[in-house]
């Protein structure tokens, strides 16, 4: 099944069986690894994506229903040289250890800073507790998701 | 030659090197790798806790579109011959080895979730549909799911003085139990294994902790040099004990692409890591304290049982050798007599999580110090320290531990400052007012513990360091990294031993392709031994660069690229353990109406020696606090009573989220040094996790104090605690 769609500002096309995922079609077939998958029912939140400016499950997601789509995973959400002021912020609070749920928790705040540039810690946290990780206690990553706020708000 | 390398980034926030990648979707784990013509394996489990296989006929599922190959015990066993068992990795014994797990199984199933056949194909989902192919009868046995059922593997004893018989005015017996739970990396295991027929190569991608230990056990295995075998370490997804062990797929998938000739990948899903990576935890126990009428304790005494699952796995020896040599922690303790039994059951094997065997008796001892402490009227804090070993007492040494023997001793540390500390941070003396109030329909209460931590262990670990012709610096050292930020730690580490910024540094690790032997990441070793060697590797390249030029100075002075190629060795020899230790606070509200506990504060705090970054090691005491905190409240691996596993997705089997604990405060200090290691580091990474048990269910304990409820078991989910509540008090 052929289907189209834009990935980090870049139209791409591919072919994928119907029952194929979208974390599946963007790791295995479009090679791009930066969504992880960390349960394949939808509750750990590593392999989050933003789709049409939602955070979403890319594991409870045909790939299929991305045909057409804006699709932004981690890798789009910084330039080729520098972190974005979100990454940043996880790099300086110490936000992240193993790495592997930090591709969905920076999605899911990137999805809510752009929506809610003046999220409280509260609404952070509530909207993060839909993404699991297993090393940080949550802590650092509400403070560095705090801190990155002034970036949305100036935009 | 250069004395002791002066400290310029080590103590200092460094932020991580690894974050660079890990934040731009750049980081390389195992089920990110792609070889060209790779197949892909999937295994069939057993659906049943212990039964006689009556057939499993894989002949329809060779048959499906893509299928490669179906491997089942019979093709292991090579007609006949005993097929191989996975070793015992740490304290070995002889008698042990008859409960050693096979790497897949024959004849009979011992838990849900062991390997049957391994199905390889084209595709991923094309091996799953073949799974459902697969022909299989299983005769069902009676399964073990309660220990007392079970068979005792073998016995511990860990002895100090007469623990047996000395006795003293105050006595308690009680009992109290810790429910079975695991690590859950949030990246499931996963390996890539690849065999070269033309070179007789073996390279294994997906190694983790134990690199080099896991190759040996390969090696035998498969009947193959060990030289002929590379495990290939990438990013790894979190370790926590579990990850790393050699499992049966770390058998089974080199070897179906040692037969088929080919790349094969094999990645579990949540529902197997639930299943089949160690479980850990479940253990209860009987212990007895004696004291003096003041709270001296006079001696500690009694049995933990250990539900070891099905088989005894690579570090399954380690929670029921924990338990009993640490069921004193930090305390001062003249005569101690504690056995602990290891027990089989039909359920998943056990082996080692953050703080093995320390979680479960630092829950068990310091809720019976809470009660001990009430029954002499003595406020818990001022009873623990009466309780504590003085710097002076150092070393202290702890009881010995038999089968084998091991002796311990706590190394340094002015024990009681850092109960103040916690006590100061927490603000105790205001928050005991609280104890047992009722406050807008909730129980308020406060508990306070101490712990220790150990780490280092041996019995060494290597590293080299490597200037090539342009004059680029490589450091590789034998240690693994889990995500603990092992590449910025060493980094800061090799900068100020050589003098070179910190940029100017290639780091290596984990794989077994850098150094002749490593011994990587466990038991809170990887700063002391893989650090240690590191500045000894350094010192060694110093001295050859001091012999060519005549000068000592910091290699950023001197011209490396008219030197390289150069190349220096380090290993650190090290037998003896560190101990960092500290302190807990806990101050919970307990609704009585629904048996919800709430968080309102926690304070940890360690003192673990030369602090090598602040900012990972204060990470990692937050980390390791909330997740004991899942231990506490929220995770249990169940089964039913016919050892069907319950919960087998993240749905049933609870994590803590970003809402469940908000508060916790964790400070790290680096006051007493260890002696037993040239930068006085010692192991941290786990003493968050260990004393979270004990400290919170002795809050909950002090809340409902006014209720006369005392809890003896975990985990403190609301309905156990409701009925605890509405029940009364047992008697």
């Amino acid at each position: 099944m052929k289907l189209s769609f834009e990935l980090n500002g870049n139209p791409v096309s591919v072919d994928v069986p119907e029952r194929t995922t979208l974390a599946d079609c963007l790791r295995h077939h479009l090679l791009q690894t930066g969504t992880h998958v960390g349960c394949e029912h939808g509750v750990c939140g590593a392999c989050t994506v933003i789709v049409d400016g939602d955070a979403v499950r890319s594991c409870l997601m045909l790939a299929l229903q991305a045909d057409g789509a804006r699709v932004t995973t981690v890798e789009g959400l910084s330039s080729a040289d520098a972190l974005s002021p979100l990454q940043a912020a996880f790099r300086k609070h110490h936000a992240l250890q193993c790495g592997f749920c930090t591709p969905g928790m920076l999605t899911t705040a990137h999805a809510l800073l752009t929506e809610e540039p003046n999220a409280d810690k509260a609404r952070i946290r509530e909207v993060l507790s839909g993404n699991l990780c297993r090393c940080t206690g949550y802590i650092p990553i509400v403070e560095a998701v705090y801190e990155a706020r002034v970036a949305y708000q100036e935009n | 030659m250069g004395s002791v390398p002066d400290f310029r980034l080590v103590g200092k926030p460094i932020e991580r090197v690894e974050d660079l990648r890990l934040l731009r979707g750049r980081g390389q784990y195992v089920d990110d790798l792609h070889r060209d013509g790779m197949l892909h394996a999937a295994i069939l489990r057993s659906p049943v806790a212990h039964g006689k296989i009556v057939s499993l006929n894989t002949h329809e599922a060779k048959a499906l579109p893509g299928v490669r190959a179906v491997f089942t015990a019979e093709d292991v066993s090579r007609g006949g011959e005993a097929l191989p068992t996975i070793p015992l990795r740490l304290a070995p014994l002889p008698e042990l080895e008859k409960f050693e797990q096979p790497v897949i199984a024959h004849g009979e199933v011992h838990y849900v979730g062991e390997p049957l056949a391994v199905v390889v194909a084209d595709t991923l989902a094309q091996a799953e549909d073949a799974l459902e192919a697969i022909e299989l009868d299983i005769e069902p046995l009676p399964a073990i799911t309660d220990r007392r059922a079970g068979m005792t593997a073998i016995r511990y004893t860990a002895v100090k003085g007469d623990g047996l018989n000395v006795s003293a005015p105050y006595v308690r017996r009680e009992r109290f139990s810790v429910q079975r739970h695991t690590a859950v990396c949030l990246e499931p295991r996963g390996l890539l294994a690849h065999w070269d027929g033309a070179q007789t190569r073996l390279t294994v991608a997906g190694a983790a902790k134990v690199p080099f230990a896991t190759r040996r056990t390969l090696a035998k295995n498969m009947d193959l040099p060990e030289d002929c075998i590379e495990m290939l370490e990438f990013d790894v997804g979190g370790g926590f004990g579990v990850r790393g062990e050699f499992y049966p797929e770390d058998f089974l998938i080199p070897f179906v692409a040692r037969k088929l000739g080919r790349a094969v990948k094999w990645t579990e899903d949540r529902r197997e890591n639930l299943l089949a990576s160690n479980h850990s935890r479940e253990m209860d126990c009987e212990i007895e304290i004696a004291c003096e009428r003041d709270g001296r304790i006079v001696a500690l005494r009694g049995r933990a049982w250990v539900d070891m699952g099905a088989y005894m796995r690579a570090n399954g020896s380690i929670p029921p050798r924990n338990v009993a040599q640490f069921l004193s922690g930090p305390y001062r303790i003249p005569n101690i007599h504690m056995e602990s039994f290891a027990v089989l059951t039909n359920k998943t094997p056990v082996g080692t999580y953050r703080g093995p065997g320390r979680f479960e008796a630092d829950f068990f001892r310091e809720r019976l110090f809470d009660m001990a402490a009430k029954d002499l009227g003595l406020d818990p804090v001022e009873f623990r320290r009466r309780n504590l070993p003085a710097p002076q007492d150092m070393p202290y040494p702890l009881a010995t531990l038999d089968r084998p023997e091991k002796k311990e001793e706590l190394d340094s540390g002015d024990y009681e400052r850092a109960l103040q500390r916690c006590l100061d941070e927490f603000g105790y003396s205001e928050k005991k007012k609280l104890q047992g109030e009722l406050i807008d329909g909730r129980y308020h209460g406060i508990g306070v513990t101490c712990f220790i931590e150990g780490g280092a262990a041996g019995p060494r670990e290597s590293a080299r360091i490597v200037v090539d012709e342009q004059g680029q610096v490589s450091v590789f050292v034998g240690s693994a990294s889990v995500g603990q930020g092992l590449e910025t730690v060493c980094l800061q580490i090799a900068s100020d031993a050589l003098g070179l910024p910190m940029e100017r540094l290639a780091i290596f690790h984990g794989s077994t392709t850098h150094v002749k032997e490593g011994f990587g990441a466990y038991h809170s070793r990887s700063v002391v031994m893989g650090g240690t060697a590191i500045q000894i590797a350094a010192k060694e390249l110093r001295a050859q660069i001091t012999r060519k030029t005549g000068r000592d100075v910091p290699l950023s002075e001197i011209d490396l690229k008219s030197l390289g190629p150069l190349s220096a060795e380090g290993t650190f020899h090290n037998h003896k353990h560190t101990y960092a230790y500290g302190a807990a606070a806990a101050h919970v509200a307990v609704d009585p109406k629904t048996g919800q506990v709430e968080l309102i504060d926690y304070v940890t705090v360690e003192d673990i020696g030369k602090i090598i970054n602040p900012l990972t090691a204060t990470g990692q005491a937050v980390g390791a606090v909330v997740q004991g905190l899942g231990g506490v409240f929220l995770e249990q691996l169940q089964y039913d009573e016919h050892g069907q596993f319950l919960t087998a997705s993240l749905a049933d089997y609870l994590l803590p989220s970003a809402t469940d604990f908000p508060r916790i405060r964790a400070f790290v200090t680096e006051e007493a040094p260890s002696p037993v290691n040239p930068m006085g580091a010692k192991g941290a990474g786990e003493g968050g996790i260990v004393p979270v048990g004990g400290v919170v269910a002795n809050a909950v304990a002090a809340a409902l104090a006014p209720l006369g409820i005392e809890p003896r078991s975990l985990p403190l989910s609301p309905p156990k605690l409701w009925e605890l509540i509405h029940r009364g008090p047992p008697g």
